[in-house]
């Protein structure tokens, strides 16, 4: 067994193990952790299969990002376990057959006699100063530019659309607002004010009440 | 050396061993000199803020102090590991190695020298930022598994602050890739050659206070420390961890500050370039200078500003600091793309040929 044989095998078998155990977990947020380890395994298999730049990215957008913003979501929910699983074996035949279905259509579509060196060629096997991002980039940013600018467009479309789902705006008069940029620009002298007052010299306590002073 | 290292040994060995061998070796020559280089550091840490609040810093152990540190990690090591009550055992255990694994791994492409690097890869920047952003699970994990109020606060702040910053620092590295045109570590510092005005830092230079300051809230320190407010959240995400367990917090911090000082070093200070390139008379004086020396003279520099912000600066509020994230920072490095973009189209300066 060659060293890049067996570096595929644990990576492989991480995360076989770990897409599974991400499924049987009972608790969310460790399944999610579960996930990550599986996006992260997958993510080495795709260094090796000389997918780098798609490999780091997955790890930078998918690891990095999703799951934690996934993480927060999964930790602060109160989830009630017990309401989840019920009905559990009521459902159980139907969710057996429908997933023995969908095994069955992913056997048909991606059983072994579809793969070997006989049906797809092995890939070219590139030198070591091959830029994958160059070669990724030149094709995104030049056939299919407009494909990508469209992409993008969406993309910004669905941030605007979140983001005014979920604006609030409330009349200044109810809520009281913090302007902070016209905190940062408030100086010392806004704020304090010195007084010049004589000094007042303390009679002996003789008389009546004496007077406030500040 | 290593190649002939590993040529050496698999002369007796299954291949695979050998390999893993000469890997492990390598890991051990880069990681171990780095956290050397933390334990001291946080000696220097506490001497120079000692300074600049006139005081000593630490003097008792060993020379003007010099031994503390040995003896912070006798003391971290021989302390009780204490696991809360209904926190998660495993993750709790985990959450440590989380935080330091990536901050070491980092250092993989990490060159320290023309050539002196353990894998000189091509996506050497996407993989600094892609193994750094890993390091969030950390701090969450952490907060988590503790089962208690003030660590979970402390890691939601943390992990919140660190995706909110980890935009602009990869904004920041996106205008170095436009001025490089590639992400290796390596070329990126030779395209840098030729004198001190060929750096990146003149072209770049709000980029390079972004990507600093970004740095900064990547590491929690001071002023973006909130994920461990003393005041708020006693000692945010790692309240619960005692002893060693809490050493390996600290050790991951300290390298990912040093990780942050590198990248910033070679994208913006021409690496291990000597500052006095192409100046006739300095040139040849300074030549003999190794150039690991270069790199470690600008790296202690930006470490000196670390330490030097965090005795200057008070903590900043949360919603302050997510404000200069997202208000300030990223639409600043946005513009800072486009104006790249018309610098490479009008080959403006030295950079761009």
């Amino acid at each position: 067994m060659s060293f890049e044989q067996f570096i595929f095998y644990l990576l492989a078998a991480i995360a076989s193990l770990s897409g599974l155990l991400m499924i049987t977990v009972k608790n969310p947020v460790k399944a999610a952790l579960w996930l990550v380890l599986a996006f992260i395994s997958t993510a080495g298999l795709w260094i090796m299969a000389q997918a780098e730049f798609l490999g780091l990215v997955l790890i930078l957008v998918y690891v990095g990002a999703v799951m934690v913003l996934f993480l927060f979501v999964v930790m602060m929910l109160d989830i009630n376990m017990a309401i989840l699983k019920e009905g559990f074996t009521r459902y159980l035949p139907i969710g057996a057959l429908a997933a023995i279905a969908i095994f069955a259509l992913m056997y048909l579509v991606l059983g072994p006699n579809h793969f070997g060196l006989d049906k797809v060629a092995a890939p070219v096997s590139q030198a070591a100063d091959y830029s994958n991002t160059k070669a990724i980039a030149i094709p995104l940013y030049t056939e299919h530019v407009y494909a990508f600018i469209l992409a993008a467009v969406l993309l910004l479309v669905g941030i605007v659309a979140a983001i005014a789902l979920t604006l609030r705006r409330r009349p200044n008069g109810t809520v009281l607002y913090q302007d902070i940029d016209k905190q940062n620009r408030t100086l010392a002298k806004d704020r304090f004010v010195m007084v010049k007052m004589d000094a007042v010299v303390e009679k002996p306590p003789v008389i009546t009440e004496g007077e406030e002073k500040k | 050396m290593f190649d002939a290292i590993q040529a050496f040994l698999s002369g007796f060995l299954y291949d695979w061993l050998a390999i893993t061998l000469t890997l492990l070796l390598q890991a051990i020559a880069v990681i171990l000199p780095i956290m050397l280089v933390v334990a001291w550091l946080t000696y220097a840490e506490r001497k120079v803020i000692g300074y600049m609040q006139v005081r000593m810093g630490p003097n008792r152990v060993g020379p003007i102090g010099l031994l503390q540190p040995i003896a912070d990690a006798l003391k971290l090591m021989t302390k009780e590991v204490i696991f809360p009550a209904q926190s998660n055992k495993y993750l709790f255990i985990i959450a440590p190695i989380l935080a330091i694994a990536p901050a070491v791994a980092a250092y993989a492409v990490i060159p320290f020298s023309e050539g002196v690097v353990v894998t000189d890869i091509n996506a050497g920047v996407l993989y600094v930022l892609a193994v750094s952003s890993i390091l969030v699970y950390g701090t969450i994990v952490a907060g988590w598994a503790s089962n208690s109020k003030y660590a979970f606060l402390g890691a939601l702040r943390g992990s919140a602050q660190k995706i909110s910053y980890e935009i602009a620092m990869g904004f920041a590295l996106v205008t170095v890739l436009m001025i490089a045109g590639t992400m290796n570590l390596t070329e990126i510092v030779q395209g840098q050659q030729g004198g001190i005005w060929n750096w990146y830092l003149l072209p770049l230079l709000p980029m390079f206070f972004v990507y600093f300051i970004s740095g900064l809230a990547e590491t929690n320190r001071t002023p973006f420390d909130v994920i461990e407010g003393e005041a708020e959240i006693v000692a945010g995400f790692h309240v619960d961890y005692s002893g060693m367990t809490f050493g390996v917090f600290m050790l991951a911090e300290y390298a990912m500050m040093i990780l942050i000082s590198f990248m910033t070093a070679i994208m913006f200070l021409g690496g291990w370039l000597s500052p006095f390139e192409g100046i006739p008379l300095l040139e040849t004086l300074f030549a003999w200078v190794p150039q690991l020396a270069w790199l470690s003279i600008k790296v202690a520099f930006l470490l000196f500003v670390f330490l030097w912000l965090r005795a200057t600066f008070p903590r900043y509020r949360y919603d302050q600091l997510m404000r200069l994230g997202w208000k300030v920072l990223i639409p600043l490095t946005i513009v800072w793309v486009f104006v790249v973009g018309a610098m490479k189209y009008f080959d403006f300066g030295p950079w761009f040929n």
